[in-house]
């Protein structure tokens, strides 16, 4: 079987992605190789719950140019191509703002003279390591406040074990090019939401930008019972099925709040679960059909 | 010498911008013969890198001083190694030229960092 990557994405954080995405690692794994990356750099939680021990960890770094004084005739080429604004020229001087860098390689790439070297500039760090029940488990932090969250995202893309099952991307919140990145390469994207006004906006986005990258998905309704019918019925006339919902249960919200992972402290979730991952690939099988 | 101020229009009647970067304009005022010049800011629709974007500009147009209400740590940086002065003034000000009757007045503070 070729390994299926799914997303899990909202449109804002607090919809209960998380929770979703370690559950299923949780339940599959008891048959099936599970990896989950946690994408969300900027504010990373999937290891709140899953607790893996790890055991490995690298600084994510990006290539910003250095320029060579003795070689730069302050032609300006350099700061013109930027369209990050990382550059700025003073005089004969050019200066380097690392901050704003965001390694594209463009300036040295135009540069005449050849004076733009590219030096490592750490941007964060990722790391590695198992859950006790034997999720492979990646995650990626920012330590810059830059939202430089793609290049990140793209290297922690780069450990997928392409001989692993299954994938799991916990995606960050929201319709920004950091999601644009880990959905891109998903074969399938789970949507959490809530049947709320709120939540049906948020879904939107969300499908735009599975539309824009012709990825198929489904929803999830989380808090199910504490809003309206609008939401199912919007669905209705989309290739985006309901593929579960959750009821609203305080039981849930204490569970998570003390950091545990629905389908340990709710066992009766687990077969919930295999039930999507079976939805999951049904639906795959029919739309790559 | 060549003021720069940040401004939300473009006379000196205009209300002055407490953003730098992102100031919808900057007002070119030469002390030496109170002449004045409203330009649109380049940087202010800009992703990122507003800063530095509006600091290249006014480093280009020979600026000796900025003014606005504050500055953000990329702009500082650039300004200040272009030897710009920095110079802020507060939301009570309601005219970009009562602010440069402020600085002439010499009653503006430079930029702290
Ligand atoms: S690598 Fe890209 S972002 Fe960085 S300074 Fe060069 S052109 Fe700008
Ligand atoms: S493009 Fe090269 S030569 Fe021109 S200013 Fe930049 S570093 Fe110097």
């Amino acid at each position: 079987m070729t390994p299926i990557k799914i997303a899990v994405a909202s449109g804002k954080g607090g919809t209960g992605k998380t929770m979703v995405a370690t559950s299923l690692a949780s339940v599959l794994v008891s048959e099936h190789r599970v990896q989950l990356i946690d994408c969300d750099v900027e504010a990373p939680n999937a290891h709140l719950f899953l607790k893996p021990s790890i055991n490995w960890s690298s600084p994510a770094v990006i290539m910003i140019p250095e320029i060579n004084e003795e070689r730069c005739t302050a032609c300006g080429k350099c700061v013109e191509v930027c369209e990050f604004h990382a550059l700025a020229q003073i005089g004969t001087r050019i200066l380097v703002f690392p901050q704003l860098c965001h390694g594209c390689g463009t300036c040295s790439l135009y540069c005449p003279e050849d004076a733009i070297s590219e030096i490592p500039h750490q941007i964060g760090e990722m790391s590695r390591g198992l859950t006790t029940n034997g999720v492979d488990f990646l995650m990626g932090e920012l330590t810059i406040s830059e939202p430089m969250a793609t290049p990140i995202i793209r290297q922690l893309k780069g450990l997928v074990n392409e001989k692993g099952e299954i994938i799991i991307f916990d995606s960050p919140p929201g319709a920004s090019c950091a999601v644009v990145a880990t959905v891109h390469d998903a074969d399938y994207v789970l949507l959490v939401t809530e049947p709320t006004p709120f939540g049906l906006h948020d879904l939107k986005q969300m499908i735009g930008v599975l539309k824009a990258t012709g990825t198929p998905g489904g929803v999830i309704i989380n808090r199910d019972g504490i809003g309206n019918q609008q939401l199912e019925s919007f669905l209705e006339g989309t290739p985006y099925p309901i593929l579960m919902k959750i009821p609203y249960d305080s039981e849930i919200a204490l569970g998570l709040a003390s950091g545990n992972v629905l389908t340990d402290f709710i066992p009766q979730y687990q077969s919930e679960f295999q039930s999507l991952h079976r939805r999951i690939l049904e639906h795959y099988a029919k739309v790559s059909a | 010498m060549i003021l720069m101020i940040s401004s939300q229009g473009d006379t000196l009647q205009s209300e002055p911008s407490l953003r730098f970067g992102r100031a919808p304009y900057f007002i070119e005022f030469n002390l030496e013969d109170d002449s004045w010049k409203a330009h649109e800011n380049p940087a202010v629709s800009e992703a990122g890198g507003a800063g530095v974007a509006a600091s290249q500009f006014l480093i280009d147009k020979k600026a000796s001083a900025a003014l606005s209400g504050r500055f953000g740590p990329n702009a500082h940086y650039a300004l200040t190694h272009a030897n710009i002065r920095m110079v802020t003034f507060d939301g009570d000000y309601r005219s970009v030229q009562s602010v440069i009757d402020a600085y002439k007045d010499e009653k503006l503070q430079e930029a702290k960092h």
